[in-house]
């Protein structure tokens, strides 16, 4: 007998997925970013149409664990209707935005009707209510059902918006029968906000507006079981304004009761939702009677919540450090611990705990893990961002390594048990193990570190093979220690061969291990076009370190692996297909119509500056602190994927607090390195008379002998009037008569392994990727002063230059200094010219692997152009025709050519 | 006094017609052909416009219909996935919408209506076919201008209003939003479809509706899974809601079995005859099709099956034949209280 299924009357919603709220939904944050009332950043890209930023900003609230996305389009200084209009078009563009419902919130339902022409999925609209009138009233709800919108009614009536309790009730009860049996809408999608006010502003009638609301709810719940409770959650600590610290405390207090009263749903900062049991005591306590307007005859609590504000104030971000945990369990003590990274007492904990429990290993397995599972979640939920996890790793490590003698002594013991009675060991399936290497030829490896701790947390055993890693010894490697995964990591364009050699290989070996592609120029493009196809059991593109746990998970566990390399197949089959297909559709020159299409630039009029010294001229100690003023900070943010411009980041709304962290922490590194002369950064740079002899060839003469550096040009169709570039353009040709010159630099930052083994030896990953991040600042910085001086002194082509930092980040200065390898020129093989001319490895520092990665890892290398006319751009893919004869002009075999240029050719 | 659909839908699985196009390429029909006296001087070509077969070959459609109509089929589809005045511009007939509606709606009534009159105990069912639009509401269609929309929403309402109207007054007994593969499109035709039964005062129509999942995803073309599309529509309170076309009903099981447990109203499915071969016909025969579908109806998940493209009124008959043994699926319990 087949059994008839039952439907339960839950809020449904959609975007590209469903979002159902069940009972055990229990709270559904709804993202309020996108709003350009309440985000000045937003109103701000919105307002200077930069529409790309915005959906980043709705990107951000899905990746920090929005449920719905609220989109407000309300100022006065905006098109509306336009704006919705607009914005809601893109996001149905971006499937990891448009993947939740939207709220399309706005106090105009022109807006409102506006947004809901554009939305596939199922929407809430924020919102209608009776305050014009009944008519009116159900109309808009009307208008709401015939798009199948769950509706937002606000606590609002001809007489004005409800304060009290009874009014709230009032109001909601009547606008529930008139849409239930009017109307015609279903109850569970029929969503109140009875409003939040602020409170604690001082007017003695507005000590009970929090009240009201809990209280509100609890009653609309009661009456109207299917119906939903929504509201602003920000309002409420409205006076508090500019004091986070006692807001957020607030949030989570009213958030906790509200919530037990039955609301929902809220409007919220994702990101910055505290936990209410960590709220500290004396806080939570005066936070309690403001809200629950407790004590507070003649405005007691809300004095004494005001005075604790201002004390908190005015320690600004010193927060007085809360030893009280210290009372709890072990167990406690070492998830806060976990939770809050701290190092101080886990040493002592972990011994407690070893002689509390039977086994060492059930120390690891029980209080550790559980801590790290919450670290986990709130990872997951983007409640805790990297640098907070890689902290808690660090706990984690110390832990394990008091353990570790322990266990090692129990498993000998037990080894040499089951050796007497003639047993054999059957234990030691531990946890599932992800081996990582940066593969051969390139010597970076950051991300893959950060990788390894996030895995690490999640209980995953890392094998870290380091850099420079053959296939042949990763593939052995795992087979040796019976790996899971295969992750692969790379920064440089040559890395991203050597990664489909190694499918190719593992395919040929018949090896069925997933296998993880990440770094930064991997792309899920090149896995899918390059990679996949040569490898079937499993190629994943990892964009990355916090998505390495989703990915890892699903390819481990048995159920969702097969479904997942499925979806994942799919994804990749059809970037394969769009790619072939688009491929057709850019139009290129023939290569001597692209030289003929070169960058014109009017020699007869120009006369190249002549450099101070030609040759070169090393730098073998320049002085750190002097580089340090130089660092652009904003991709050290992003190698701790943590995204946004600086400094603005310090004071994000979500990630700010964390950012502002780090930044110290690095700030106090940094001074170290200096004072204590951790680093030594070590430089090049050489000025040579330079004239293009050929269409794409500059030669140099060093000394007596000459050398030819040979260009690749830009071969795809331009707009009428754009030039087919090549670096060579920049260079005055022979016909003409003029001396130019050319310039390079290399600088290198040297040192560091010293400080890396130290910190990996005290388990410090926090500070050892801090370092690693710093150093590759250091180089940047370095290149950035060389070229300064170079500008102003030593070529000497400026006279005088006042760019900030800000603008030579920017590159607002004359002149380039693109890097071979790097779009303008995208062929590494020119490095060995580069530092040929330099003085090789001596003058350096820097040697080059076969890859033509530069080690130290934290290394820069280019060319100096000072025409100033001459700009940065991307050679893009060249045909055939151009390859032919750069491969003649290089003198190499067309295999190694083809090798080298891969990334651009078709 | 006739069986109303709901009431047949109780008490067995309902059968739905094949496919439309596959049979009127067998009449092997030239330019003339369409065209007929009546557009004789036409500035277009007009071949391939089959629904315009209705106004200038009725008896060729009347004929296909009562194929079907002999086969089994309890729910004849009007001939009009094309006529809208936005997809009837391909070919310069905008202005013809409303006329070819009223055509089609009749051309079915007439057949189905025959057949009801021979067999009062079956009766059959005219649902008015409303397809998905050459434009989309969700996708742009300008790689490099992911923002931009061909067609607004509005024009997509008023056009399905146009084909409503026309379908509404051409008697047909419910009305059939298929082969969605822009959720947004299907937003549209129920927002016009409730809008003018609202306004005008005639009493609502069920309404039956169709999506699409494109490929192996398990997703529409705009993106949506299967779960999330329903969601997006359930506000029509449908009659029936299901897939149709693209997948064959191999590939289309799982999902069939998905919806089934999701719909809380009837669910329905007319799968493709298997996919296309290279040369882009359809080959799997009409046992086979009907097979798979035998064991769908055998786990309870149907109320209404039929046929889309490259189906026969042979398919039809064998599905008829191999599903007339089983119950229909039971409606959902709705419960009332979380």
């Amino acid at each position: 007998m087949i059994e008839q299924t039952h439907i339960k009357p839950f809020l449904r919603l959609s975007g590209l997925e469903p979002l159902i709220v069940r009972p055990e939904t229990n709270f559904v944050n709804v993202g309020e970013r996108t709003n350009v009332t309440g985000s000045k950043k937003f109103a701000r890209l919105i307002r200077a149409g930069q529409y790309e930023e915005a959906l980043s900003v709705a990107r951000q609230q899905v990746e920090n664990g929005a449920q719905v996305l609220d989109v407000n389009m309300d100022d006065a200084m905006l098109e509306g209707v336009e704006a919705m209009t607009t914005f809601l078009n893109l996001v149905q563009a971006e499937p990891d935005i448009a993947r939740i419902p939207i709220m399309i919130d706005s106090s105009k339902f022109t807006i409102i009707e506006a947004g809901l022409k554009c939305v596939q999925g199922r929407c809430i609209v924020n919102s209608i209510s009776m305050k014009e009138g009944e008519e009116k009233f159900i109309e808009q709800a009307f208008i709401c059902k015939s798009y199948g919108a769950a509706i937002i009614v606000m606590a609002f009536d001809e007489v004005g918006q409800a304060d009290t309790k009874a009014r709230k009730i009032e109001i909601c009860s009547r606008a529930y029968k008139i849409l239930t049996e009017q109307v015609g809408y279903d109850p569970q999608d029929i969503i109140f906000d009875p409003n939040i006010f602020a409170i604690a502003t001082g007017i003695e009638e507005h000590n009970n507006y929090a009240v009201d609301f809990i209280e509100a709810t609890r009653e609309i719940k009661r009456l109207m079981p299917l119906a939903k409770i929504s509201g602003g959650v920000s309002n409420m600590s409205f006076s508090f304004r500019g004091n986070d610290h006692v807001r957020e405390a607030m949030h989570a207090v009213f958030l906790y009761y509200t919530i037990q009263a039955g609301m929902d749903m809220g409007i919220v900062n994702a990101g910055q939702l505290v936990v209410y049991d960590e709220i500290e005591p004396t806080l939570k306590q005066l936070c309690e009677d403001v809200i629950l307007n407790r004590n507070n005859d003649n405005n007691e609590s809300t004095e004494k919540l005001i005075q604790f504000a201002e004390t908190v104030k005015a320690k600004g971000k010193e927060t007085v450090k809360d030893e009280r945990w210290r009372d709890d369990t072990v167990e406690k003590r070492m998830s806060h611990a976990l939770v809050n990274g701290i190092t101080d007492y886990i040493d002592v904990d972990t011994e407690e705990a070893r002689q509390k429990y039977p086994k060492p290993l059930d120390v690891i397995e029980g209080p550790l893990m559980d801590g790290m599972n919450i670290v986990g979640d709130l990872f997951g939920a983007g409640k805790m961002f990297l640098p907070q996890v890689v902290k808690s790793a660090r706990v984690m490590k110390k832990a394990v390594a008091v353990l570790t003698p322990f266990i090692e002594a129990e498993k000998e013991e037990k080894r040499l048990a089951h050796l007497a009675a003639g047993t054999v060991n059957e234990e030691g399936a531990g946890a599932a193990k992800i081996l990582l290497a940066t593969v051969k030829g390139d010597v970076h490896d950051i991300g893959k570190n950060i990788v390894g701790v996030v895995l690490g947390c999640n209980g995953y055993d890392i094998i870290d093979l380091g850099v420079m890693v053959s296939a042949d010894k990763i593939l052995s490697e795992a087979k040796k220690h019976n790996v899971d995964i295969i992750g692969l990591s790379g920064l440089i364009t040559p890395s991203l061969d050597e990664m489909v050699h190694i499918g190719k290989e593992m395919t040929r070996l018949k090896m069925d291990l997933p296998l993880l592609i990440g770094g930064a120029t991997t792309s899920r493009m090149h896995t899918a076009v390059k990679i996949a196809p040569e490898y079937g059991n499993g190629v994943v593109h990892v964009l990355d370190a916090s998505r390495s746990v989703t990915v890892a998970g699903s390819l481990l566990n048995k159920e969702t692996k097969p479904e997942f390399l499925k979806t994942i197949h799919t994804e990749y089959a059809k970037l394969k297909a769009d790619f072939a297909n688009k491929k057709s559709a850019k139009q290129y020159l023939t290569f001597p119509d692209a030289q003929k299409n070169s960058f014109a630039i009017d020699w007869a009029n120009f006369t190249p500056v002549k450099p101070t010294f030609t040759g070169t001229k090393l730098f073998d100690n320049y002085p750190l602190v002097e580089i340090a003023e130089y660092i652009d900070w904003q991709p050290f943010f992003i190698a701790w994927e943590l995204h946004g411009k600086f400094p603005a980041i310090l004071t994000d709304e979500v990630v700010g607090k964390e950012a502002t962290k780090l930044y110290n922490d690095a700030k106090k590194l940094l001074k170290q390195i200096i004072d204590e002369k951790w680093l030594v950064a070590q430089g090049a740079v050489g000025f040579w008379p330079a004239t293009k002899t050929a269409p794409d060839t500059v030669t140099l003469t060093n000394k007596e002998s000459t050398i030819n550096l040979e260009f690749l040009r830009q071969q795809i169709k331009k707009a009428p009037g754009q030039p087919n570039l090549s670096l060579a353009d920049f260079i005055a040709p022979s016909t003409v008569n003029q001396q130019d010159y050319l310039g390079a630099f290399s600088v290198t930052i040297k040192g560091i392994e010293p400080h890396i083994k130290r910190f990996d030896d005290a388990l410090d990953d926090y500070n050892k990727i801090t370092l690693q991040a710093l150093a590759d600042r250091f180089a940047e910085a370095f290149a950035e002063v060389l070229h300064k001086k170079t500008r102003l002194e030593y070529w000497g082509y400026m006279q005088e230059e006042h760019l900030t930092n800000e603008q030579l980040i920017k590159e607002e200065y004359l002149g380039i200094r693109p890097a071979p390898g790097y779009p303008a020129c995208p062929d590494h093989t020119e490095k060995y010219k580069l530092f040929e001319l330099l003085g090789g490895e001596e003058a350096t520092g820097i040697f080059l692997t076969e890859s033509l990665a530069m080690y130290p890892a934290s290394s820069v290398c280019g060319w100096f152009f000072a025409h100033p006319d001459s700009k940065y751009f991307g050679v893009g893919k060249i045909e055939k025709d151009q390859l032919d004869n750069y491969t003649e002009r290089k003198q190499m075999s067309m295999d190694e050519m083809t090798r080298w240029l891969r990334p651009i050719l078709e | 006094m006739k069986k109303t659909i709901q009431e047949c839908l109780k008490e067995r699985i309902l059968i739905i017609d094949g496919a439309m196009g596959t049979m009127i390429q067998q009449h092997k029909l030239e330019e003339a052909d369409f065209r007929n006296e009546r557009f004789k001087d036409y500035h277009k070509d007009v071949k391939g416009n089959n629904d315009l077969l209705s106004i200038t070959q009725p008896a060729i459609i009347i004929g296909i219909h009562k194929e079907y109509l002999e086969a089994g089929a309890d729910i004849l589809e009007t001939n009009t996935f094309s006529s809208t005045s936005i997809a009837q511009a391909d070919y310069d007939m905008q202005s013809l919408a409303y006329e070819l509606n009223l055509a089609s709606a009749k051309c079915a009534r007439i057949a189905a209506d025959a057949y009801t009159a021979m067999n009062p105990d079956k009766p059959r069912f005219v649902a008015g076919a409303i397809g998905p639009l050459n434009k989309t509401l969700s996708l742009s269609p300008d790689v490099n201008n992911p923002g931009f929309r061909a067609v607004t929403f509005d024009e997509v309402a008023d056009a399905y209003t146009e084909q409503i109207t026309a379908l509404v007054e051409g008697g047909v007994d419910v009305l059939l939003i298929e082969t969605i593969f822009d959720t947004l499109n299907a937003k549209a035709a129920i927002y016009a479809a409730k809008k003018y039964f609202r306004s005008t005062g005639i009493p609502e129509l069920p309404i039956m509706i169709s999506g699409t999942i494109t490929d192996a995803s398990g997703r529409t073309l705009s993106g949506q899974t299967l779960e999330a599309f329903y969601v997006s529509i359930m506000h029509a309170k449908p009659l029936s809601v299901g897939l149709n076309c693209a997948l064959g009903a191999q590939e289309m099981r799982p999902h069939i079995e998905e919806l089934s447990a999701i719909a809380s109203c009837a669910t329905s499915a007319y799968p493709n005859a298997g996919l296309p071969n290279a040369f882009g016909e359809y080959d799997e025969q009409p046992h086979e099709t009907a097979h798979i579908i035998e064991e769908w109806a055998a786990n309870g998940w149907l109320n209404i099956v039929g046929g889309c493209c490259g189906t026969t009124p042979a398919h039809i008959k064998h599905i008829a034949d191999e599903v007339a043994k089983f119950q229909p699926r039971l409606l959902p319990i709705l419960e009332e209280a979380l």
